[in-house]
């Protein structure tokens, strides 16, 4: 599973965006990605997702250079749930076809794991935000990825919602399956974290357990970031 | 003014009677159009989807063409597809010249770019709002054009109502590829021109009431489709 990212560097019009970003992600558990706004947190999401082409460096599965097979082991959530003109059923037996084996069956499963079971009818987009994303989490769980990559995807969701998909993210690492997860609330990456990634500028600031991070960050700009002052 | 009166007594006595020649033109017009409508939607709704999707030189271009060719007058289409099938021409031998046949063609030739340059613009919103989600699935291109073109589904047949409106209306085409000729390739439009040139205006009017209806009825629908699609947000 270790997914290994080297100089990985995202220049767009010459602004160097990710700038020789070095990652490994091998342990188990929660690894929150932090930083201030335009850290470049979500294009790391991406590059390692291989949705993005790295202007230089290059991200590794399992040792080998990354590939569609390597995505499939992956599911993206994003911030905002992009989802199907369709029922919520619907949007998750769409992916369901991508899973041997699976079917109506199991899509109704996912639903009652995610609480949604009573909405399965509805349009998918009259949902509530929250209730979106929760149908988002449970699509991309239903693809049993080996890593799932998040998108601060509490970032406009009431507490209620918040605690939803944090628990649902709980009991995805408990049952075996790596997270990373994006986020820029110290509060929720506290609650999450087995170890955390800080971004600043689009480099790497540092990548240390979740302990030793809030209880004395290493790099001053997280220290500056976790004491609230306005780090940019 | 008399005489107008008397000649909308006599046209609803046509519609309301089912005058047999009403039904013919009515028929054939429906027959012609709906054909039309449903060969410029299997040419023109790949072109629309692949004009949204790929990206490729010339591209600019060619949707400044497809964009222009809506405006089609339907006359020059109609005199290029008689000089196609005529005697002399290079489909002549078809035969196909005068016939309702002849007459699809030319309103399939006026509705395909109107199919393809409508469904382009639905087809690329919805793409760029579904390509990252798509591209994170690894969805086939297949899977991808196939799911664009259901979740557009309502959009999609409001276009082609579009393109419907536009054939059952025109004229032009039909009248020069087609002839006007009674029982074989008269439609609505041809024969209002016929019939109020001859000064019969109670059908021409008749006819006229007709396609009225069509054409509201059509709108009726669209906007039908538009408002329950956009209460189940699948619009």
């Amino acid at each position: 599973m270790p997914l290994q990212a080297r100089g990985l560097v995202y220049e767009v019009r010459g602004m160097r965006l990710v700038d020789g970003i070095d990652l490994e992600v091998a342990s188990p558990g929660v690894t929150v990605v932090m930083g201030p706004n335009g850290a470049g947190k979500s294009l790391l999401l991406r590059l390692l997702h291989g949705l993005l082409v790295p202007t230089a460096g290059e991200v590794r599965w399992n040792g080998r250079v990354f590939d569609e097979a390597a995505r499939r082991r992956q599911a993206l959530v994003f911030q905002r749930p992009v989802l199907l003109r369709r029922s919520v059923l619907a949007n998750l037996e769409f992916v369901l076809r991508l899973v041997p084996g699976a079917g109506r069956d199991e899509a109704l499963q996912w639903l009652e794991h995610v609480g949604l079971a009573a909405m399965a009818e509805r349009p998918a987009r009259r949902l509530s935000g929250g209730e979106q994303q929760r149908l988002a989490m449970a699509r991309a769980l239903a693809l049993r990825p080996e890593v799932l990559l998040m998108d601060e995807p509490t970032a406009s969701l009431d507490p209620a919602s918040v605690v939803a998909i944090e628990t649902l993210v709980n009991e995805a690492r408990d049952e075996g399956t790596k997270i990373l997860f994006v986020t820029h609330d110290v509060g929720q990456a506290r609650r999450l974290a087995d170890d955390v990634v800080f971004l600043h500028r689009g480099r790497l600031a540092e990548h240390t357990p979740a302990d030793a991070f809030f209880e004395r960050a290493v790099s001053p700009e997280a220290r500056d970031y976790l004491a609230g002052r306005l780090v940019l | 003014m008399q005489d107008f009166g008397h000649a909308f007594v006599l046209a609803f006595d046509l519609v309301f009677s089912a005058d047999a020649d009403l039904i013919e033109i009515v028929g054939l017009s429906l027959r012609v159009s709906l054909t039309a409508v449903a060969i410029s939607c299997a040419i023109g709704l790949p072109i629309g989807a692949l004009l949204a999707m790929a990206r490729f030189p010339g591209r600019g271009a060619v949707l400044v063409l497809v964009n222009a060719l809506m405006g089609l007058p339907p006359v020059v289409v109609g005199l290029l597809v008689y000089l196609m099938l005529s005697n002399a021409g290079p489909l002549g031998w078809l035969e196909l010249l005068y016939t309702p046949t002849a007459m699809i063609v030319a309103q399939a030739i006026l509705v395909t770019p109107i199919v393809a340059a409508l469904s382009r613009e639905v087809l690329e919103q919805l793409h760029e709002e579904y390509d990252e989600q798509f591209r994170s699935l690894c969805l086939s291109p297949r899977a991808a054009v196939a799911a664009l073109l259901w979740d557009a589904r309502y959009s999609l047949l409001t276009v082609a109502l579009a393109g419907f409106g536009r054939a059952v209306a025109e004229v032009g085409a039909v009248i020069i590829v087609g002839g006007n000729i009674a029982h074989l390739t008269r439609v609505m439009t041809t024969a209002i021109a016929l019939e109020t040139s001859k000064g019969d205006l109670a059908l021409a009017l008749a006819l006229g009431v007709v396609l009225v209806t069509i054409a509201l009825s059509v709108n009726a629908a669209v906007m039908g489709l538009r408002a329950s699609a956009s209460r189940m947000a699948y619009g």
